[in-house]
């Protein structure tokens, strides 16, 4: 059984991707969702009963480190990447 | 034309030697990269700021002994989602059209390191998304063969680059088949190592489970010397590997009593006919060698395409929420919030397939779903990688072909999206599973395009496939490039 994709899961999609489709490229996009989807719910074939999701291919898994400043003062480099900056800092739109 | 005959190791040999000068090297690839590309484009960007600077450094550096490795003094070209520090690393997309990166990723201080001189950033699919450098925002790239098709993707650049002469050695990055693909649409030689062998620090990520940095050369010792140059244990990656490098640039060919399976699933409906003879023929040369090559199946082939788009497009979803706008890239001009400005930003800043991928991954994530798609993936995942298990406790390799067909022509891939993720059915199991595979040319097609196999190992096996295919190169015989045949 294939996922219908309407208006309101598209919204809610286009919500929580941050992006705005036009009435025209929702509807074209919900039609390619909905054969995509409709062709990976072959794995609802597979009986998974029992399988464990495997998230970390290696044994090791992930590994962790002290959060320590290894790579310097780099706030000038990164800054000069900003599409707005004052004061040495970040602007963004008025947030309250 | 004379430098651009040597092989990568060749040439680094002639520089050790003092018979070439790192700047004649240097300047035969930067001649010919603009002689090329007009009709190639297969890069975005060249290395011009103070090139002239390190290829002096590197000079002194290999006469004072400071430079040991066998690439050292060897141009090489990098895939521009892979962060070089001054350089504007883009990512094929709008959205990072001025970045330029603060630091160097650990592949490039590898290179570094090294001694090796790079001359240029390499076009790809946006984000690495698609499998025909197409959804570059920058540009498409021909393929050397016949400028009229596609040079694959999403390392479509890299391969292009050293099918026509433009570099000896390149790196790419491949997810889900997207330095395997490319390098045999183009001819060339491309490995995917095992996932965790080399660090993705720096490597801007697509998903980052099955993301993974790889080679790309004229032939399987070139990649196997710039592999063993770029790998190792690297801190900054959380999940880099501390298994043992070796001296893969050293290795000798080898066949005998090599275990290789041939699965069914792989050789059946969808493949071209002339791929399934060459690759059969391929095979035939191994067994004639002293390989034991006998069919095997690999039943799970079937759910690789589904699982492998439901979390790569769920972890992409999540990576690239990271390009809104304030912290580098672009962003949108007239906006009335904070929310506006972001909405604005990601949908004018990414393109169509970047959209499609990010909003197909929110939905397999999103409450209701995320059990039913993601968390079903993740257990197919479990069920492919455990069928991998399995199969190599009987073989060494798994030899498959890398595309159901040869290069598509420019313009026909990208309308059809189910069909384009189709066409990636030989090489997402791999990233899956994050098993090595090295993608090699074995034949050329009547249409006159290259025709490329993938040996495919268990993981941390690089040596065993590596050394059947550098054996099964020598069966071959040599393949031209693209550049020697073609001008």
């Amino acid at each position: 059984m294939s996922q219908k994709i309407n208006d309101a899961i598209m919204e809610n999609v286009e919500n929580l991707s941050k992006l705005s489709l036009t009435a025209q490229e929702r509807e074209k996009t919900a039609k390619e969702m909905e054969k995509i989807l409709s062709y990976v719910e072959k794995l609802n074939e597979l009986d998974t009963e029992g399988e464990e999701p495997l998230i970390h291919i290696l044994d090791e898994g992930s590994r962790f480190r002290e959060d320590e400043v290894t790579n310097g003062n780099g706030r000038d480099e990164a800054l000069a990447n900003a599409p707005g900056v004052a004061d040495g800092q970040y602007t963004v739109p008025r947030t309250v | 034309m004379e430098i651009l005959k040597f092989s990568a190791l060749e040439l680094g040999q002639k520089i050790k030697r003092g018979e070439i000068s790192v700047k004649e090297a240097a300047e035969a690839y930067i001649n010919r990269t603009k002689e090329k590309e007009p009709e190639i484009h297969a890069f975005l960007s060249l290395n011009d700021t103070g090139l002239s600077k390190r290829i002096e450094e590197v000079q002194e550096g290999i006469r004072a002994g400071k430079y040991k490795s066998p690439l050292a003094g060897v141009p090489i070209a990098v895939k521009d989602n892979i962060c070089t520090k001054g350089i504007k690393t883009t990512c094929g997309s709008k959205m990072l059209e001025n970045f330029i990166p603060g630091y160097d990723a650990q592949v490039i201080r590898k290179l570094n390191d090294a001694g090796m001189i790079l001359t240029g950033k390499t076009n790809m699919d946006e984000f690495a998304m698609g499998s025909t450098t197409e959804t570059s925002a920058f540009g498409i790239t021909g393929n050397p063969w016949n400028n009229r098709y596609v040079p694959g993707g999403s390392s479509g650049g890299s391969c292009a680059a050293v099918s026509a002469g433009e570099i000896p050695l390149a790196l790419g990055s491949d997810t889900g088949g997207s330095i395997r693909q490319p390098a045999a649409f183009c001819g060339v030689t491309g490995l995917k190592p095992t996932y965790g062998r080399v660090s993705r620090y720096g490597l801007i990520a697509y998903a980052s489970s099955l993301d993974q940095i790889g080679t790309i050369g004229r032939n399987v010792r070139d990649c196997a010397a710039l592999f063993e140059t770029i790998a190792g244990w690297d801190e900054k990656d959380g999940t880099s590997s501390s298994g043992k490098t070796e001296r893969w640039g050293s290795l000798e060919g080898n066949l005998k009593g090599v275990r290789i399976g041939l699965p069914k699933e792989y050789f059946g409906k969808g493949l071209d006919n002339h791929i399934k003879e060459a690759l059969e023929q391929a095979a035939e040369l191994m067994r004639e060698s002293g390989a034991l090559v006998e069919e095997c199946s690999l039943k799970m082939t079937e759910y690789t395409i589904p699982a492998y788009y439901i979390i790569a497009c769920a972890e992409a979803s999540s990576n690239l929420e990271r390009f809104d706008g304030v912290k580098y890239g672009y962003r949108a001009k007239n906006w009335e919030n904070i929310h506006d400005m972001y909405r604005k930003t990601r949908t004018a800043g990414f393109g169509e397939e970047v959209k499609r991928r990010i909003l197909l991954g929110s939905f397999v994530l999103s409450a209701g779903y995320y059990d039913a798609y993601y968390l079903k993936a993740l257990k197919a995942k479990n069920m492919i990688k455990k069928e991998f298990d399995r199969t190599f406790e009987k073989y060494d390799c798994i030899l498959a072909p890398a595309a159901p067909s040869s290069a598509p022509m420019k313009g026909t891939s990208l309308q059809d999206p189910l069909k384009m993720y189709l066409s990636d059915i030989y090489t997402v199991a791999v990233n899956l599973a994050g098993l090595p595979a090295v993608s090699l040319p074995c034949a050329m097609g009547k249409d006159g395009l290259p025709v490329g196999m993938q040996l495919i190992g268990n993981r941390f096996q690089e040596s065993k496939i590596l050394k059947a295919a550098m054996e099964y190169e020598k069966l071959r015989g040599a393949f031209k490039m693209a550049w020697e045949v073609k001008g």
